[in-house]
């Protein structure tokens, strides 16, 4: 947990961060999800858009938070303490999904280079989807809130799943070892899938009581 | 729900304290039973069990104090 570890993270750019976003609003057009590497370390943000940064997570985490009292502002329910619970609510949730994705990669003797940042930042770009849901709730009611649930879940989904999927899974290229590990690649799978279907839960979950 | 870090708190030291509590003879052993006499999982990735056998038994060095 040095500090040139992190400074990796936040070694973005302009150019990187709306790139980025924009995948995570619509992915399905982004043809190559490797994150390439350079001699043997990842190369930072700023020269490949794969790679996972925590200026984004951040940044939207922060925002998540301001969008939050707003909302409340505009629906006269806000107060202070009100602000400090939904902050330490979110930071909760994401402190709970990376020790469960930690110790379920443990668990399986996982050998991939998933760091705890790495997790960290994966489980933080749900924020983007949450804050073009809220704004969606507040702009155009009930109605935008769920359509924009809904596009928004479906993306961050299909993003997680195809992000994880190099990482987590075997490589298929070649099956030297066919025997005994059969259970493997399923629970790898498996994680790869909950993770995916843990995010419109919890996008749901921490949104709804802002857009009554 | 509302959480708050001091729930978060609270809650990672009832689970570390029921791992750390759980009874060797009428339990652990019986479970235990099974996995590592025998192959101990080298060559090939060690299975679920036997990572989880180890994660408490390493839960429970470091709280007993050994």
């Amino acid at each position: 947990m040095s500090v040139n570890k992190l400074k990796y993270f936040f070694a973005v750019d302009t150019r990187y961060v709306l790139k980025k976003l924009m995948i995570l609003m619509f992915p399905y057009t982004h043809q190559d999800w490797e994150v390439r590497y350079h001699r043997d370390t990842p190369l930072t943000p700023r020269q490949d858009v794969n790679a996972p940064d925590l200026y984004i997570p951040t940044m939207a985490f922060i925002t998540y938070i301001l969008l939050a009292g707003m909302a409340l502002g505009i629906q006269k329910r806000f107060s202070p303490e009100v602000l400090g619970l939904c902050a330490s609510t979110a930071l909760v949730w994401i402190i709970i999904e990376v020790l469960v994705m930690l110790l379920s990669l443990y668990l399986l003797t996982v050998h991939s280079d998933l760091s705890t940042f790495d997790l960290i930042a994966y489980s933080g770009y749900k924020y983007v989807g949450m804050i073009f849901t809220v704004l969606s709730g507040l702009l155009f009611g009930s109605d935008g809130y769920y359509v924009a649930l809904v596009w928004s879940s479906c993306a961050l989904m299909f993003f997680i799943v195809r992000s994880l999927k190099m990482k987590i899974l075997p490589s298929i290229s070649s099956d030297s070892m066919g025997m005994g590990s059969n259970a493997k690649p399923q629970l790898r799978l498996y994680i790869t899938v909950a993770t995916a279907v843990f995010q419109p839960i919890i996008i749901y979950w921490l949104t709804s009581h802002l857009v009554r | 729900m509302a959480f708050t870090l001091y729930t978060l708190i609270q809650t990672t030291i009832l689970c570390t304290n029921a791992i750390a509590v759980l009874h060797e003879e009428r339990f652990l052993s019986r479970i235990s039973r099974g996995v590592d006499q025998g192959v101990g999982g080298f060559g090939d990735d060690p299975g679920v069990k036997v990572q989880t056998l180890n994660l408490i038994r390493s839960v429970r060095t470091v709280m007993r104090g050994g």
